[in-house]
């Protein structure tokens, strides 16, 4: 092949030095909220739904049962039951294990301690506070929520949406000047979590805290009572998990240190055809 | 077929070290009493931005008679085994006197029929514990504000204190002992009383009998049981471990509104 055919490599600027700080202390607040989270969970893993807890009938719980003599971890969802020994319900070294939600890989810290989880969730859920009204302010102020994640025109056309989602399912990504800015589908699932789940995350933590219920008694029914919120707190944890989950994957199969330098300097490498 | 079984067994094995790396990190970190401190410093911030959006006499939300927990969970001591609180209760706490002193002008000594003829309220609110769970319940007591002008509080008192008769721990220099404290704040709180009463029926043993706190914007721990002794402090320093209740002289947060 000859030089001047093979397209040229061009270095964009991709992400703002706000973004770039932001994005990378949502990692780590994340990351040791939803660790902390899980330690907090496992003093009563169980979730129920409306204002009070009917013991006796939880939506989801994760107990320890004897089944035939032998102890199982059994998890209950609904009217289902599963058998999650080692994992949830009952998890640890052989001879050694433990009545717990989650196992002690998943928590922090690793040995059960609701004073310490506390402790580290509520810092950090600080962190995550404020880290979040500066990304939100600067990019409605800045226009990076308006200029980089609102969908264009050309982009909400049906038929761009449907060819945008058949080129997402065979894992082909956007090359040359397409790869300029972000694709309808990632703007949408950016905006729902940096505008819906995320949110929604901080509004059902508040919702749990009796001083703020009587601050704003309105907050607690628009998710119909304290334990259907501490439910919707989990639920919305567990989609933030799987968005990760996604979000690394693409990352990694994208081009990861492509991925990786954009995010860290801000630079970004494009293949524009026939360059010079 | 896996094309790269090495990498993919290098990847899993680079992921395991990480994530145990971060785990015991982060186990490290909780155990350095310095940075479990400065965690720590978020519940001032907590309590500081909660109080400034919260009216002082902001109301806990009151449910309806229909909402009450058939299965009202009894946590923490369930039956006090100190002897003095086992007598009182063999005698129906007939011998019963909740004193209210510190630093009061005219120290109190109250029969369970002197607290009952105090200025009540009935109030029916969502009790939340800690764990995570939370159970609704009728209440009926004696407010704690105008017991407190009663006893007449010296200006330099900053902290009410709820001596309780059970112990929780046991322990040699005695800090096992439950106790709770709460600022002026709360104490003059409208829904802060002493209860008496739990759905219409007398406070059962399980839930504090003969008289438990209600403090209601904040956590089931502050909801103090077995009260035997009120008082008014200007310090929380020198009472057990110095943190202001059991609970919290063992981590966790005296501001329990969140």
């Amino acid at each position: 092949m000859a030089e001047a055919e093979r397209p040229k490599r061009v270095m964009i600027r991709r992400h703002t030095v706000v973004t770039r700080i932001t994005h990378w202390l949502n990692v780590l607040a994340i990351s040791l909220l939803l660790m902390s989270g899980l330690q907090i969970f496992n003093a009563h893993p169980a979730l129920y739904w409306g204002a009070k807890s009917t013991f006796a009938d939880p939506w989801v719980s994760m107990t320890r049962q004897d089944v035939a003599g032998e102890p199982r971890g059994v998890t209950k969802v609904g009217d289902l039951k599963f058998d999650t020994t080692g994992v949830l319900g009952l998890s640890g070294e052989p001879g050694m294990q433990e009545t717990r939600g989650f196992p002690s890989w998943a928590t922090i810290p690793s040995y059960r301690s609701l004073t310490d989880g506390r402790h580290w969730h509520f810092f950090f859920a600080w962190l995550f506070v404020i880290n979040g009204f500066v990304y939100l302010a600067w990019g409605l102020i800045g226009g990076h929520l308006r200029r980089d994640l609102l969908p264009t025109g050309a982009q909400l056309k049906p038929r761009h949406i449907l060819h945008e989602i058949i080129t997402h399912a065979q894992l082909k990504f956007p090359k040359g000047d397409e790869a300029r800015a972000y694709n309808v589908i990632q703007k949408f699932t950016y905006l729902a979590v940096i505008l819906v789940l995320l949110p929604a995350m901080v509004a059902t933590g508040l919702s749990m805290s009796p001083g703020f219920n009587a601050a704003a008694p309105w907050l607690i029914d628009v998710f119909g009572g304290r334990q259907s919120a501490r439910t919707i707190h989990f639920i919305a944890a567990n989609l933030i998990v799987l968005f990760i989950i996604v979000h690394v994957v693409l990352v990694l199969i994208s081009g990861v240190w492509n991925n990786l330098r954009s995010m860290i300097t801000g630079r970004y490498a494009i293949e524009v055809e026939g360059g010079r | 077929m896996d094309p790269y079984p090495s990498r993919r067994r290098w990847l899993g094995v680079a992921g395991a070290t990480l994530g145990g790396l971060w785990l015991s990190a982060c186990d490290k970190l909780t155990n350095n009493p310095k940075f479990t401190a400065g965690l720590q410093r978020a519940e001032g911030l907590t309590q500081r931005v909660q109080r400034a959006i919260t009216d002082r006499k902001a109301l806990a939300r009151e449910f309806t008679a229909a909402d009450i927990s058939p299965d009202f969970k009894a946590n923490g001591t369930l039956s006090p085994p100190d002897e003095p609180y086992l007598a009182l209760l063999a005698g129906n706490f007939a011998d019963y006197r909740v004193e209210v002193d510190g630093l009061v002008e005219t120290p109190l000594a109250l029969t369970l029929a002197e607290v009952r003829a105090q200025p009540a309220r009935t109030q029916i609110t969502r009790h939340d514990c800690v764990e995570g769970w939370s159970s609704i319940g009728k209440w009926k007591g004696a407010r704690l504000g105008p017991l407190l002008d009663r006893a007449k509080l010296k200006p330099n008192a900053r902290f009410i204190v709820f001596h309780c008769a059970d112990t929780l721990e046991q322990t040699l220099d005695g800090t096992g002992q439950y106790y709770e404290s709460i600022d002026l704040i709360d104490a003059y709180h409208p829904q802060t009383i002493l209860a008496y009463e739990m759905n219409d029926a007398t406070l059962m043993v399980a839930h504090g009998a003969p008289l438990r706190l209600r403090v209601e914007r904040q956590l089931g721990y502050k909801q103090a049981k077995y009260i035997m002794r009120i008082e008014a402090v200007e310090s929380l320093a020198d009472l057990g471990r110095g943190k202001g209740g059991f609970w919290e002289d063992r981590g966790y947060e005296w501001y329990a509104g969140i």
